[in-house]
């Protein structure tokens, strides 16, 4: 774009897969994600789900917010923005992390790349440059949106290390879970391979330049078609992390850099994430409150998952204890077409998650035929992992 | 390694202030100071303005040399024709000279409804900010009492009150007053000090600041103390020596440590290190807090708060050394000399540190220290000016700037006393770049953080810092920059001090 000031007139920009992804989505079902137009589904999205749970899925993930971190406090800075020990983190590994405001409220979580040249990559679902900045004073750190310098793809499934091998990526082998290295592509090009993803199952996540987007789509595409591999849209992949249990900032909480009402924020504790804070490894943002919510045991909420009889969706529905008394409410479900079971993601008031969650009922009205049905209908506190198969961390990977 | 219960930082009057409350409590304190001589930016002041009684009684001041040469200085509008007018009393009381009887009367009835309300405000100073979350210890029995006082003013004075409490000092001199030199001298004593113009929103809150203290007893007056502001920090210095306060100076502060979010050591410079529980430090907020515990200790939130408190200096200091008096068109030397000539020429100063000039027709305060002595005229006299407005960050810089401004305030003091500039032996001015750079404090602004309504009270000096803790458990911040605010009055460490040691200091 030529003038800057024009930017309005394109309030969507595209992903450097735009070429590829617009030819194969027959039903122009676009949605926005972080700026860029998205799809939601190519053709039928129940095919795209079939293909993400029993070939594999290729999903482009260029919107998602990326961050570089470098210089020789990067280190020490990570461990100061998140919740765990980065020191730990070595090149050529990834973890699941978090951070928190000063009240030890969430803000995002996200992936944390340790690549193998030292620098890191901070990936996550909301922008946070302002926060990212503030927090590097004091430190020798280099911290820049490279969202839109990185093009990157999801390859998910149970065929996505044959797909990969039959690409050129054989020695991608070797990856366990969590880790990465970089690969070559075609005569010039590389490629960052990862061994992570968002679906709970065996799964790839390749990283590279713009300009080599294309190229990657191609020979993927092209060698993964004997294995089934479909372009797969955001609908069919929301079901697969809703049965992964995978939270999502600003779907099952509120981030406490854009919640209003003072009661909205959540504490790592209460979206089950405490397992991440290292209280020992020094100074990180928000550590006072969080240990003083430890020590009180102040814990509001619990993230659950649920298991609800009946096979209607439970979407943004409220649950109560007896019937009567709310306590809590749904902020994702599904009809899980894999486990067979009416489940949902929940947040829930204390005890209601554990001592007392023996008398539940979930409140879904049902449209049905431009008529509400409200229907009462019990549900159990179960693992939020509703999918977790074995396979998903078997190394070597599976060539199915 | 040495040890003891309390450090303070700073030996300024808000440091000696804290060492001295802190000391009566049978606390073992040392404080240290960067320069070799005590008193940091009060050493800036020439006259006081509410040493804060608190202070001065408990510390017996009087008892450690502290005598006022003068406890009410007059003040007087001077006029390039030698037509002043001279105010006397606390708050121009008085006024002689030609001013017209409506303008008398005028005054008369302002000035009381300025001291009323100002008055109400005073109670506030003495507490430390309420805080509008729960579970901050606010003084709700004292909030109670001094709003009390608000409501039992009567409807009318309180609607009055409400009305004025956010207007700009300009309106209400032109709402009720007709003399230029009157409103003038109303306007520049309203910002001194301020990063405001009279007409800046909410300007007259700095005129309430100003005369809500009083100087022995008396609301709203000006006191030159015998030996200037210099007696006040000495018999201050004696006073808690005489208690017990070791004084360390020529020790600059490197590090306070903490460890698990509380307060361990302070680590000098020298690399001599100090072992406490408590350190109360009368420095700038974000030079205790990010230079001195350093950002990567606290959490980003406290980091953005303490580097978004404003502290923009725009007064400068100018000593000049004479041959022989000036001569002011006739003034009374023995007064405090303004020249100000009305509240357009005050608003027009300011207008030019918004775009990062100084002033060509600077404003300023004038002293003339040996006026008030009975020493011996011996030829050489000391003029000392506050003026304003220069920014600290001067577009042109301040290596080619300062000499244009030397030039442009002599300029405008030959249009009051012609010919001083053939008698200046000296000048020495220090602009709010050289404040900051000489005594260390961010932006070279007297109270530190602004003294604008934004980082009043409970947002003094910014979100979630109000009440002197840190969330350095031990660490409390004593500076001008915590409520009440600067001036040579203490009572933002005396304050500081006392909610360290209600806290049960270190714990």
């Amino acid at each position: 774009m030529k003038n800057a000031q024009l930017h309005f007139r394109q309030p969507l920009q595209t992903t450097p897969f735009h070429a590829h992804t617009s030819a194969a989505n027959k039903l122009n079902a676009w949605a926005p994600w972080a700026g860029y137009t998205t799809a939601l589904n190519f053709g039928d999205e129940t095919m795209e789900y079939t293909a993400l749970r029993n070939q594999a899925g290729l999903y482009d993930l260029s919107p998602m917010v990326k961050y570089e971190i470098s210089g020789p406090d990067a280190v020490r800075y990570l461990s100061r923005l998140t919740l765990r020990d980065v020191a730990k983190l070595a090149p050529g590994h990834v973890h699941y992390t978090a951070w928190c405001d000063d009240e030890g409220k969430l803000i995002d979580d996200g992936t944390l790349f340790h690549l193998p040249d030292g620098r890191f990559r901070l990936c996550c679902q909301e922008r946070h440059l302002p926060w990212l900045m503030d927090s590097a004073i004091g430190f020798d750190v280099r911290v820049r949106d490279e969202s839109e310098a990185v093009a990157a793809l999801s390859l998910q499934g149970p065929c996505a290390y044959a797909v990969l091998a039959r690409a050129g990526f054989a020695d991608a082998k070797s990856l366990k879970p969590f880790q990465l290295a970089e690969y070559r592509l075609g005569k010039s090009g590389k490629v960052m391979i990862s061994r992570t993803g968002f679906t709970a199952d065996l799964g790839y996540e390749l990283w590279t330049s713009p300009d080599k987007a294309l190229e990657l789509w191609d020979v993927l595409m092209e060698k993964g078609a004997l294995h089934g591999l479909r372009p797969i849209g955001t609908t069919a992949l929301n079901m697969a992390r809703i049965e992964a249990g995978f939270m999502i900032a600003n779907m099952d909480f509120v981030s406490a850099t854009t919640a209003l009402r003072p009661d909205r924020t959540r504490s790592p504790f209460d979206m089950a994430l405490d397992w991440m804070i290292d209280f020992n490894k020094g100074p990180f943002n928000g550590r006072a409150a969080l240990k003083r919510e430890r020590e009180a045991a102040s814990t509001q909420w619990a993230f659950v998952g649920l298991d609800i009889d009946g096979n209607v969706e439970a979407e943004h529905a409220l649950v109560y204890d007896n019937k009567k008394h709310e306590v809590g409410h749904i902020t994702a479900a599904l009809w899980s077409p894999t486990t067979k079971r009416n489940i949902a993601l929940a947040m829930l008031r204390r005890p209601y998650h554990a001592e007392k969650s023996g008398n539940l009922w979930v409140e879904i009205y049902a449209l049905r035929e431009l008529e509400y049905h409200k229907l009462m209908v019990k549900a159990a506190v179960v693992p939020r992992q509703f999918f977790n198969p074995a396979r998903r961390r078997a190394t070597p990977p599976g060539m199915m | 390694m040495p040890s003891c219960d309390a450090i303070v930082i700073g030996g300024g009057i808000n440091g000696l202030a804290a060492a001295g409350r802190l000391a009566l409590s049978g606390a073992k304190v040392t404080l240290l100071e960067t320069a070799p001589e005590l008193g940091g930016m009060a050493t800036l002041a020439h006259l006081c303005m509410g040493l804060d009684p608190r202070l001065e009684k408990s510390l017996a001041l009087a008892d450690h040399g502290l005598v006022w040469a003068e406890r009410n200085v007059s003040s007087t509008a001077l006029s390039p024709d030698g037509n002043h007018i001279v105010l006397k009393g606390a708050f121009a009381e008085t006024v002689e000279g030609s001013l017209s009887a409506e303008d008398r009367r005028a005054w008369t009835s302002l000035r009381d409804t300025l001291l009323r309300n100002a008055a109400l405000l005073a109670p506030f100073k003495a507490m430390p900010p309420p805080r509008l979350a729960r579970d901050h210890g606010t003084p709700l029995l004292d909030l109670l009492r001094n709003g009390l006082a608000l409501r039992r003013m009567g409807r009318d004075n309180l609607r009055e009150f409400l009305r004025l409490m956010l207007i700009n000092v300009a309106d209400v001199l032109d709402d009720e007053l007709a003399d230029d030199r009157l409103k003038g001298l109303i306007a520049f004593d309203t910002v001194l000090g301020h990063h405001a113009g009279p007409r800046s929103p909410n300007s007259l809150l700095g005129l309430y600041h100003r005369i809500s203290s009083e100087v022995n007893g008396q609301q709203g007056a000006i006191a030159l103390p015998r030996g200037g502001v210099a007696a006040v920090i000495a018999a201050l210095a004696g006073a808690v020596r005489a208690r017990g306060v070791t004084i360390q100076t020529g020790a600059r502060v490197k590090a306070i440590t903490a460890e698990d979010d509380r307060v361990q050591s302070v680590t000098l410079e020298s690399g001599e290190i100090f072992t406490t529980s408590l350190v109360v430090s009368a420095l700038h907020p974000a030079t205790t807090l990010l230079s001195l515990v350093g950002a990567p200790v606290l959490d980003t939130g406290v980091v953005r708060n303490v580097r978004n408190i404003k502290s923009r200096g725009s007064t400068a200091k100018l000593t000049l050394t004479l041959q022989g008096k000036p001569d002011f068109h006739g003034a009374d030397l023995r007064s405090r000399l303004v020249i100000a000539p009305s509240v357009r020429a005050v608003e027009e100063a300011f207008n030019a540190v918004k775009y990062g000039a100084f002033s060509e027709a600077p404003v300023m305060e004038l002293l003339l220290p040996q006026a008030f002595s009975t020493e011996p005229d011996l030829g050489r006299h000391t003029l000392s000016a506050l003026v304003q407005f220069a920014p600290h960050d001067l577009r042109m810089g301040w290596v080619k700037g300062k000499p244009a401004f030397l030039k442009a305030i002599m300029k405008q003091l030959e249009h009051f006393a012609p010919g001083i500039g053939k008698q200046v032996i000296a000048a020495d001015l220090l602009t709010p770049h050289d404040i900051a750079q000489h005594f260390g404090a961010p932006g070279g602004q007297w109270h530190h953080a602004e003294l604008s309504v934004e980082q009043m009270l409970f947002l003094r000096p910014g979100v979630g810092l109000a009440q002197y803790a840190t969330p350095v458990r031990g660490l409390y911040l004593a500076s001008a920059a915590m409520h009440p605010g600067g001036g040579v009055n203490g009572s933002a460490g005396w304050n500081a001090a006392g909610h360290a040691l209600a806290k049960g200091g270190a714990a």
